[in-house]
Formats: C-alpha cells, structure tokens, sequence
C-alpha cells in the first residue's frame, strides 16, 4: 500500500505510523460524563468500507494526515492535512 | 463403525469415492432455541460444549461460508498458558487442560503435541519481568522453568545466542505447550456437535439481527430468516459489524495478521520459541515445514492479505534468530482478521440485548484459546451468567477501568 502525502507526494506506507479512526472527538475537560470519556477512548466504529483514520508521515515530513481508505481493498479515496480538516471541522471544542 | 481396517481396505477398492461426510449438511429450522453466529473454532466449540455439558442440542451453527475458513485455519497453531494478569492466568490454563483432553473427548486425532514453548529473554530488565510471569504461573498450578543461555543452547543449538545487538540471555519455558493442527480442530468440533445433534449451516451469512423490544428474537440471513431465543456471535474479525446490527459499538479494531509456512525440511526447531526483542514466533510443522509470524500490519484492514513491509520485518527477525535459515524458501503466506481489542484481552459476556452474548476481542491470541472460549461461552449462554473463568471477560470493563492489559500498551490496539 502506498500512500500520497499533501506535502511529499506518493510514498511506501512504511514511511507512515498509523494512530487509528479520526472520527472520536475529545470530549470537553470541564463538564463531559464518563460515557462520553469512554466512547471517545475505547469505542470504534471499525466499519468494513471507508474509514476517515489519521497517519502521521514520521519518517518524511512530519505532518499527521486524514486518510480516507476502504478496509476492504486499501484504495486510498482522499489524503488532507489534519490540520485543514481541524480549522474546518465544527466538532472542534472551543476551551 | 464407520472408521474401521475393513471400510479402508473396502474405501480403497472402490477409489475412495464413498466415504460418509463427516457431519450432516441441514437446511436451517426455521427456529432454533440457540444459534452460534460463526462455524470457526469458537463457534463450533461453544455449539459442542452447549450440547456436551448443558444438555442443549436445540442448536444451529451458520457459517458464511465454509467450516475452517476463518481464522481457525489462518493462525501459527500455537497452545500455551503463560499469562501474567489474574483474569487470564486460570482460563487460558483451563484452555490448555481441555487441550490435553481434547482428542479423547471428541474422538478425533487433532495432533496436539505439547513440545513446549519457549519465550525468549535478551536483558536482564526482561529476564525480571519473564521471572515474574514464570512465579505468577506457578503460583496458579501452571508450569513455567526460567532457563539460562546454556540450557537454551543445548535446546536450539542453531539459535544465535551471541547475536550483538539481542543476546539470549536465556528463556522462559512452558512445556506444556506447544502446537494443534488447527484444521482438525474445527472438523473435530464439527464432527463432534453433529453428532450430539447441532445444526452446522454452511455457506449462510447472517445480514440482519431481529431485536424486538430490547429482546433477540432471530437473525435475517442468506437462506432466510431463523429465530431463536439465545443467539452468540462468534465472529472475531468480524465482530464490529454483526454488533452494528445490534446498534453497539464495540471497543475493537479489525486487524490483518500475517503467518508464513517454510518449505519442508529435516527436524530442525523442535519447540515453539518466540522472540523476545521483536514480535516473532516459529515453531516446526510435522510436515517439515517453519511455521511463523510476527507483528499484525498496524491498521484497520479486512482484507485476508497482508502488506510487505511487515513480510520484511518478520523474515529480519526469523535471521536474527536462526541466520542458518537465510537458505529457506518460504511457500506461502496468508492474513487473517483479527479482533484487536483496547486492552489486548476478550470478552466473553452477555450484552445489554435480552438474549444476546458476545465472544470477540480475541487479538492474537484466539486459537489457544478455542476449548476454553467455547466452553466458557456455552456456559455464559447456558445459564445466563459468566463462568468464573471469564468473569474478568466483562463488555463493560472499559466504562469501569477494570481493563486487562497484559502488554501495558493502553487504548491502542495495534500495539497489542
């Protein structure tokens, strides 16, 4: 499998180290219950199909990226930095 | 008798054309009072245990498609009992004592042959922490020897023990383990329940679960809808999406592990010695051929196939071990999915579903686990509540920290 970096173009993925699902959000420090903690730790979705999953280039430039991938047959449907998806995401909580 | 001198002499006159299957072919009841959800080892061993020691023989097995086509037949074929943690130490030894009765019990040569298995240590840290496991063992009834370089030596005289970078600094030996041929186990289990009366439903994959008022009353599959009262999943790899039918999510990833088989040569390696500095296991197939793995791939795949990077990894640790095998040809690799779950152990339990239990989370560690997880798991479906055995296999164990990680990794589940 191969995987196309934003920044470094098409690489081997053993150039990457893979963090798992992108989809939990961190829950808020101040107020979340304990059921929110616990989904967002341990619980996945783990779908057969396509999965949003960060990756992060460690042995290249150093950048986490959202890679979107089918479980199934590893095509790559769509490569973004973490961080434009980040700045655009409504999910992120504001402190 | 259906196995006797005279049907193989008769067998052999006439092409051996005419031997009865060995378990029937049903078409599905339309209503069971138990259904086993995966014909894998599990599955047919909880469907055998129901039957053998719970007296249910109302029962079916669906497999999507056909006996020993999952993971019972795409493991190293390792058996072994040297856990550390409270909640694994008594089950996987309950594992390996139904190991050493298994072929008597089910009447069926499964090859288990406890040649031992031998964990190796490259420090003096990891010699501590292989010392304790060893006394936690011991401390259980299961039989652990801590051995230095020089009984390794006499053991593996083709080990490099002087390699640089990881000397052997000695091992930690089981020898009660060893290995089963997988593939009888799940015809033997097969055999077996048939025979008390189970249902074994080939080719009949289940697309739906019926809930009804938070209560399981049947599954929609290929061939049809089937109800039942009790339903099990036994589908580790698979796990996460046969509870999505439920509408739980689970704390598991599926993962590809890859093994490896050797051409066949001489007896060269005769126990099962795993690698202590990388995550590498090999032992010797009576067929001659080096049995071996390593690490998963390290995310999410259900595909049965592997990536090459890891075919690299785990060929740098076969050589760092044994150099002498750089002359070897490998002839076959496989994948198999697995059930890497966030703390590294199963769960075997009922779910918030009336009617519905779970056997999944497996990681790598299924196969030696096949008689205990069945037996455990028929019991859990039998009477409604866990074994002692795996009571520690709770669901919400990760909602309320009680967490089994024997690898100290934490939530992550490829390093697993």
């Amino acid at each position: 499998m191969r995987l196309t970096c934003p920044y470094c173009g098409s690489r081997g993925n053993d150039e990457f180290v893979y963090l798992g699902s992108a989809d939990p959000v961190r829950p808020s420090h101040h107020d979340a219950p304990a059921e929110q903690w616990t989904a967002y730790v341990y619980e996945r979705t783990n779908p057969a199909g396509a999965h949003r999953e960060l990756w992060h280039h460690s042995f290249g430039c150093r950048s986490w990226l959202i890679v979107t991938r089918d479980t199934r047959t590893h095509e790559v449907l769509k490569t973004e930095p973490a961080r434009d998806a980040a700045h655009t995401s409504s999910e992120v909580a504001v402190p | 008798m259906q196995y006797s001198l005279a049907a193989l002499l008769r067998n052999a006159l006439s092409g051996n054309a005419h031997w009865a299957p060995a378990w029937r072919d049903p078409q599905p009841k339309p209503s069971y009072d138990t259904i086993i959800i995966g014909g894998g080892g599990h599955g047919l061993a909880t469907a055998y245990y129901l039957a053998k020691e719970h007296g249910i023989t109302d029962v079916a097995v669906l497999e999507k498609a056909y006996i020993g086509s999952g993971n019972v037949g795409r493991n190293t074929t390792i058996i072994r009992s040297n856990y550390l943690l409270p909640g694994n130490t008594p089950f996987y030894e309950w594992s390996l004592k139904l190991w050493e009765g298994l072929e008597q019990d089910i009447n069926f040569n499964a090859m288990v042959s406890q040649r031992g298995v031998l964990n190796l240590f490259h420090s003096d840290g990891q010699r501590d922490a292989f010392a304790r496991r060893g006394n936690a063992m011991r401390l259980n009834g299961v039989d652990a020897e801590l051995l230095g370089p020089d009984e390794v030596r006499r053991l593996h005289p083709l080990l490099d023990l002087d390699n640089p970078r990881f000397p052997v600094k000695g091992g930690l030996l089981q020898r009660r383990g060893g290995t089963v041929r997988h593939d009888a186990v799940a015809w033997g289990y097969a055999r077996a329940a048939d025979r008390r009366g189970v249902d074994i439903i080939q080719n009949c994959e289940v697309t739906g679960l019926r809930i009804e008022s938070g209560r399981i009353i049947g599954v929609e599959t290929t061939r049809g809808t089937i109800h039942a009262k009790r339903i099990g999943l036994a589908v580790a790899g698979n796990s996460s999406r046969l509870a999505a039918m439920a509408g739980m999510r689970l704390p598991i990833e599926s993962h590809v592990l890859q093994a490896f088989v050797s051409e066949g040569v001489k007896p060269l390696i005769d126990q099962v010695v795993t690698f202590g500095a990388a995550h590498f296991y090999i032992s010797q197939s009576d067929k001659g051929g080096l049995v071996f793995g390593g690490d998963i791939d390290g995310y999410n795949s259900y595909a049965q196939r592997g990536s090459l990077p890891i075919v690299e990894d785990v060929m740098s640790c076969a050589l760092a071990l044994f150099p002498s095998l750089g002359r070897l040809r490998y002839l076959r690799q496989w994948g198999g999915i697995m059930d890497m779950s966030m703390d590294g152990s199963p769960i075997i339990d009922r779910t918030p579903i009336e009617g519905l239990y779970l056997n999944a989370g497996w990681c790598y560690g299924g196969f030696k686990a096949t008689p205990a997880s069945g037996w455990c798991f028929a019991h859990t479906i039998a009477t409604g509540q866990p074994h002692a055995f795996n009571a520690a296999y709770r669901l919400d164990r990760f909602a309320s920290g009680h967490v089994i990680d024997e690898g100290g990794k934490g939530a992550v589940p490829n390093l697993h």
